[in-house]
């Protein structure tokens, strides 16, 4: 761990941050205060962070439809993220896309995606731009769009180009409502990355320090400019697969479990704190800034400006 | 007769038509669910609650689950509809087309067609689709517009739980590949069914309600649209002869064109946006065939040129509504020619 104090008080942050705006959004979506679908990334953090404290401005990452944690991680402002959901027209995307559609090009990141296994090609293109630039592209992927296609086709391209494309995979074992272990035929993501002919490892997606470790690991070779790699995380998903789902995949006591002993907050409070990186009152000192932030999100975006009917037809083109 | 709702309708129809034929086979993804999770198979039946219980009485080699491999399932329900199955597939969203349009348009679509007439391809492909929960630009889209210009597909739209089991029957068992539209927004709605065998030939309209001012066409989501206009406009005094068309593919022309020689307007109610779609080729068929009967141009309502937007007031701005309806008919009723 040679990680600064002030890095792992922002790793935590990034962290926190996302937990809470998914935990809020969970309440505010009971209340029926937000329209449409949202998949809640909670369970997950340590993979965003993990990945993207990586990554400045113009290394580039791709979402999925549970998208809100890789947007915080990569950057995009969470006030004007809590709007887009809440579908104002000063949200990130003038509430055009919602929680499904976030995206912020100033930041790199290339929008959250309804279609599952859309991203990973477009990563490829981007990894076009990285190579030029000296930066990488990231393809975040969950166990299930790993089975389209569109992946197939883009790890191969990959390969073939040599391209710094770094292909995340996060497995909260889980497709909607279906296991992994049905639809993924390989041995494992792993193997079968492995199998296009690129370096492929995995990870502990629960633990923070052991994604970041990996990724500095697969960024230099890909900088190196030795092609594409993989990753496979192993990661949990605390809510359902979209908020409203009963959840009847699940097994007995499931979410408690994981939620006690899967969680990659209290992970790496345990973790930091018992190295003695940082006090308990520090991380407490974070936490009350970080409800703050969402209380403040939650509160402007209910009250920011409602679009209007004239915008429906604004940025269809650029000019017509 | 019963009553029921779309969604048990579709799940009963194809239950029926299961335990008549066995070689009918169905894939989707999560069509049975849980596979493969603690919590074991048929955890769900179907995010749209349209498959519950099919796999546990036909078992995992007729109600097949699928890892999520759109093209991979379209062309697997077509191969086995090519070599003696009848097949059942779903695509979640009817926006998902994208991903397996070539297994549709360049495989299904032509088959019979390219192979000399030499095989037949029974496949129904479902797809849920529609705007109206703010679902955003991909999971809100309709398609007919473009599946019903692809020659050798057939294309149903039911609007009426009846239609929906009349309508499905014929699908399953007609021989030639099928496109089967479910309006999400529709799968609530209640009405009448038909008990027992049930089937409703491909072509023909339902008349919804008679009028004799003004000729309302329309599918879908929007035949309700209609209705409800023309209960508003019946207090004005004009009469709305309403026809959901119910498949776009073939089509009605016929009844179309009665209708319209009896009321000499026309309007076209489309959720699709306005370019190269139904609606335009509606308005084509009767500007071709009964101009001499109009007396005011053709008026579509549709949605306008631009994706399907997320926030609750922009998709509201974006659809059709029976408002809209109102308006487009009192304005078609006051045309006065130049
Ligand atoms: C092309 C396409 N097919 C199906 C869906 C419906 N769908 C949305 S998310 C999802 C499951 C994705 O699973 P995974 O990739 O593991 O991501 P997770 O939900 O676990 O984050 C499915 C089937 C979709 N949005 N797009
Ligand atoms: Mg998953």
């Amino acid at each position: 761990m040679q990680l600064s104090r002030e890095a792992l008080i922002r790793a935590y942050r990034q962290m926190k941050t996302i937990r809470l705006f998914e935990e809020r959004l969970h309440d505010e979506i009971a209340l029926g205060e937000i329209a449409g679908f949202t998949h809640l990334y909670a369970g997950q953090e340590a993979c965003a962070v993990g990945v993207c404290e990586h990554l400045g401005p113009t290394d580039y990452i791709i979402s999925t439809h549970r998208g809100h944690g890789h947007c915080i991680a990569k950057g995009c402002d969470v006030m004007a993220m809590m709007k887009e959901i809440y579908g104002s027209r000063d949200g990130l995307c003038k509430g055009k896309g919602g929680s499904m559609h976030i995206a912020d090009m100033n930041v790199g990141m290339l929008g959250a995606n309804g279609i599952v296994g859309a991203g990973a090609p477009i990563a490829v293109g981007a990894g076009i731009t990285a190579k030029s630039n000296g930066t990488v592209s990231i393809a975040f992927s969950g166990d299930g769009a790993c089975n389209q296609g569109t992946t197939f086709e883009a790890m191969n391209m990959a390969v073939v180009l040599k391209l710094p494309v770094i292909f995340v995979f996060e497995n909260n074992h889980y497709s909607e409502h279906t296991g992994e272990a049905y639809a993924v035929g390989a041995e494992s993501m792993t193997a079968r990355s492995a199998a296009f002919g690129m370096k492929a490892i995995k990870a502990n997606g629960i633990d923070f320090f052991s994604v970041y470790e990996a990724m500095r690991e697969l960024i230099d070779y890909c900088k190196a400019g030795n092609g594409p790699a993989s990753i496979e995380l192993d990661c949990e998903r605390f809510y359902g697969h979209f908020e409203g789902d009963p959840q009847r995949y699940r097994g007995p006591g499931e979410l408690d479990r994981i939620r006690e002993e899967r969680d990659c907050l209290k992970t790496f409070r345990t973790k930091v704190t018992e190295a003695k990186l940082l006090e308990g009152a520090e991380l407490d000192r974070v936490d009350a800034e970080v409800t703050d932030l969402i209380d403040r999100a939650v509160a402007e975006a209910k009250q920011a400006d409602r679009p209007t009917p004239q915008d429906v037809l604004q940025d269809v083109y650029i000019s017509y | 007769m019963a009553i029921k709702m779309i969604r048990d309708v579709i799940r009963d129809t194809i239950d029926a038509e299961m335990a008549r034929d066995d070689s009918l086979i169905m894939l989707g993804e999560d069509i049975v669910g849980g596979n493969g999770a603690p919590g074991g198979p048929e955890a769900i039946g179907g995010i749209w609650g349209t498959s519950g219980g099919l796999w546990a009485k036909y078992g995992a080699d007729r109600v097949i689950d699928t890892p999520i491999s759109e093209s991979a399932i379209i062309g697997a329900a077509a191969g086995a509809a090519l070599t003696g199955k009848r097949a059942i597939a779903e695509i979640m969203f009817a926006d998902f087309i994208g991903v397996c349009m070539d297994q549709i348009w360049n495989q299904v679509a032509k088959f019979r067609y390219m192979f000399g007439g030499k095989t037949t391809c029974p496949l129904v492909i479902r797809m849920p689709y529609g705007a109206g929960f703010n679902a955003a630009p991909q999971h809100s889209q309709v398609i007919h517009q473009f599946v019903t210009a692809m020659p050798g597909l057939k294309v149903v739209m039911p609007s009426t739980p009846a239609d929906a089991k009349g309508l499905l029957t014929q699908a399953i068992r007609d021989d030639d590949p099928v496109i089967f539209l479910e309006h999400k927004a529709l799968y609530g709605v209640k009405g009448e069914v038909p008990d027992g065998d049930y089937v409703i030939p491909f072509g023909h309209a339902r008349q919804v309600t008679q009028g004799d001012d003004i000729t309302i066409l329309a599918t879908g989501m929007m035949v309700g649209f209609a209705e409800k206009a023309a209960a508003q406009l019946a207090q004005d005094g004009i009469g709305c002869d309403i026809l959901d068309l119910r498949t776009t593919s073939p089509l009605d022309e016929e009844a179309i064109l009665d209708s319209v020689e009896r009321t000499g307007r026309l309007l076209i109610v489309d959720e699709a946006p306005p370019r190269c779609s139904f609606a335009t080729d509606l308005s084509a068929l009767v500007a071709q065939k009964a101009f001499a009967s109009l007396k005011a141009p053709i008026d579509m309502v549709t949605a306008p040129h631009s994706p399907v937007p997320f926030a609750r007031e922009l998709e509201s701005a974006y659809l059709p509504s029976p408002d809209k309806i109102v308006a487009s008919a009192v304005k078609l009723m006051s045309y006065r020619r130049g």
